[in-house]
């Protein structure tokens, strides 16, 4: 650690400016202040002092989406080699997964923390760490065989149009994760959706193969599946070699689906760390499946469509349901902030997420694009809210 | 009525005037700078909406239309001209009514109140119930009477206003964040108009 402290303090006089290292100054004081707690301090105003600050809620977002991150990169190997029925070790469906998902993180963050360098370096400010989480992200709510390039123009066009523009990380009004996923799926439509993306049946680097796939699998998704049902009732939802999957498959996570959302008991880990260290606000994650249950229980009352009659528990269970309201509605930065705004904002997250998968065909997800759809209208709810306690207020100071 | 709410719904949400067509954009874009006098134009374009929708509707249907005045006489080549009108007529009325009991909304919304009489949404609006009426009763965007003439001014309306209103709230808040210097103003709020209407596309083929 001294040695470390000793090295960066011997080098740093060539990134000052005037040093011969000056344009990379940005990069160097960003490494800096990730390894060690920064000593310049605030000469004037008042401040609140407090041991969290962004880099540190956004090491701990990182960490809780490890579990996922870990079990994603087990599904993917597991799913490939259900299908290209070959025997299972555990040491080829975890390298098969590694090699599948770590070109994926690599690409995101390369791409994206590229953008946030350069610009930094440009208008003449530190780095900031945003980018960090929203580049976990992206790799965990893309499907495995979506191409490499397709990921770096997407991402590239959300931290550019939907952060930097803004003023950067804190400023943003929409999610950058949820920003390229949309972006994927409405310019490659066909990468992203149908039953052949979801499941890797290639090898890659030499991992695993395709010798033998067997003849007739279907790779959609349960959503997908239940969204082309014919009829009124739920048919039986299938893995890809055609094996049941019951509730409690749906939640431990070994079924098709984005790479990081199979797995509702990673999810749940990280819902818990998320909470536990209060960077999440449990009122949005609550509201939004509470939202959520409720209008797929109106829906099973109406039950003209397959879709209509999925039972609640499977809706939460199925999709991105879970991975959304936990890791991207409770986004501090793009979610509502007033205390009350919370419960409304998250309660029609849910709402519109069910609605848009049983009422809209072309989508079998809803709640990414639902979520999205929130974040605009999260400053309104926080305006009516605050007006609110306004009026109130001065109700109170009239008497 | 299960018609009378689909269409509702779907002009809300579907067809937004906004975010599907883009029209009505000189005033969304140049009112929506705090939510009160967004609230303001979104009210005063509903309220257009409401009343020259179901006037136009009749005079299409009873007077302008094929047969309908003299027998073998097919006047519809003067709806456009009667539609505007129609507009600039009640358009006039509203402005009186806004500047008679809320002079500081009168003052606030300026040129852009009685610009709503060329304001493309409201046109739009009719031209489009005019490719409606004649579509066959069982299309879902069908306007057969004039309930849902009623229905689709309505929900254009209310989508416009709901427009307009969360982009208004969106700029307040834009108002404390650092955005580049030549994005200022305009630039950053037609991209936030594009990606707000990235998310609307969620309801694009919705089934009601």
């Amino acid at each position: 650690m001294k040695a470390l402290r000793n090295f960066l303090d011997k080098v740093k006089p060539s990134f000052e400016e005037g040093g011969k290292l000056a344009m990379f100054r940005s990069v160097f004081e960003g490494f800096e202040s990730f390894l060690f707690v920064p000593d310049t301090t605030a000469k004037r105003g008042a401040h609140i002092h407090d041991c969290i600050d962004s880099k540190r809620v956004m090491s701990m977002v990182v960490i809780a989406l490890m579990p996922a991150l870990l079990f994603g990169i087990y599904n993917v190997g597991y799913q490939h080699f259900l299908v290209t029925g070959q025997e299972m070790e555990i040491g080829s469906i975890v390298a098969y997964g590694l090699a599948c998902v770590l070109p994926k993180i690599v690409v995101s963050y390369v791409v994206g923390l590229g953008i946030e360098f350069i610009v930094a370096q440009w208008k003449k400010e530190e780095i900031q760490e945003g980018f960090l989480v929203s580049g976990l992200l992206i790799p965990l709510i893309v499907p495995a065989n979506c191409p490499l390039w397709m990921l770096a123009v997407a991402t590239a066009f959300a931290v550019i149009f939907a952060k930097e523009v803004f003023g950067g990380t804190g400023m943003n009004i929409f999610n950058v994760a949820l920003i390229t996923r949309v972006f994927l799926f409405f310019a490659y439509p066909t990468a992203m959706s149908g039953e052949s993306v979801w499941i890797g049946t290639e090898g890659i680097f030499g991992i695993g193969g395709a010798s033998n796939v067997i003849d007739s699998f279907t790779g959609a998704t349960p959503l997908g599946q239940v969204g082309v049902a014919q009829g009124v009732v739920t048919p039986i939802i299938t893995n890809a070699v055609g094996t049941e999957i019951s509730t409690l498959d749906m939640f431990i996570g070994l079924i098709p689906g984005s790479i990081g959302e199979t797995s509702k008991i990673a999810i749940l880990i990280g819902a818990v760390i998320l909470l536990f260290t209060g960077i999440a606000s449990w009122k949005t994650m609550i509201s939004v499946f509470v939202g959520g249950a409720l209008t797929a229980l109106l829906f099973n009352q109406i039950g003209t469509t397959p879709i209509m009659n999925l039972p609640w528990y499977d809706h939460i269970l199925l999709g991105g349901f879970s991975f959304g309201a936990v890791f991207m509605a409770t986004d501090p930065v793009t979610s509502a902030r007033t205390e009350c705004g919370k419960y409304v904002f998250g309660f029609l997250i849910g709402m519109f997420a069910i609605i848009i998968r049983v009422l809209n065909p072309g989508y079998p997800e809803g709640m990414m694009l639902s979520i999205l759809l929130m974040n605009l209208f999260a400053p309104l709810i926080d305006y009516f809210f605050v007006q609110a306690n306004i009026n109130r207020r001065l109700k109170r100071v009239k008497k | 009525m299960e018609h009378f709410f689909s269409l509702l719904v779907r002009s809300i949400f579907v067809d937004n005037m906004i975010f599907a067509f883009f029209l009505g954009m000189c005033s969304y874009l140049a009112v929506s700078k705090n939510v009160k006098t967004a609230f303001g134009l979104g009210i005063a374009v509903t309220f257009v909406l409401l009343i020259t929708l179901p006037v136009n509707y009749l005079l299409q249907t009873k007077v302008l239309g094929p047969d309908c005045l003299i027998e073998g006489v097919d006047l519809s080549f003067l709806s456009f001209i009667l539609f505007i009108a129609v507009i600039a007529g009640i358009t006039q009325l509203v402005e009186m009514v806004v500047e008679r009991f809320t002079p500081s909304l009168y003052a606030s919304l300026g040129i852009f109140l009685p610009l709503i009489a060329v304001n493309c949404a409201i046109m739009g609006a009719s031209l489009f119930m005019l490719q409606r009426i004649t579509k066959d009763p069982s299309d879902t965007q069908a306007i057969a009477n004039i309930g849902d003439a009623f229905a689709y001014a309505l929900g254009s309306g209310i989508g416009w206003l709901l427009a307009i209103v969360g982009l208004a709230a969106i700029r307040e808040k834009m108002s404390y964040s650092n955005v580049p210097a030549p994005l200022r103003g305009l630039g950053i709020t037609f991209i936030t108009v594009g990606l707000m209407s990235m998310a609307f596309m969620c309801f694009s083929g919705l089934n009601i």
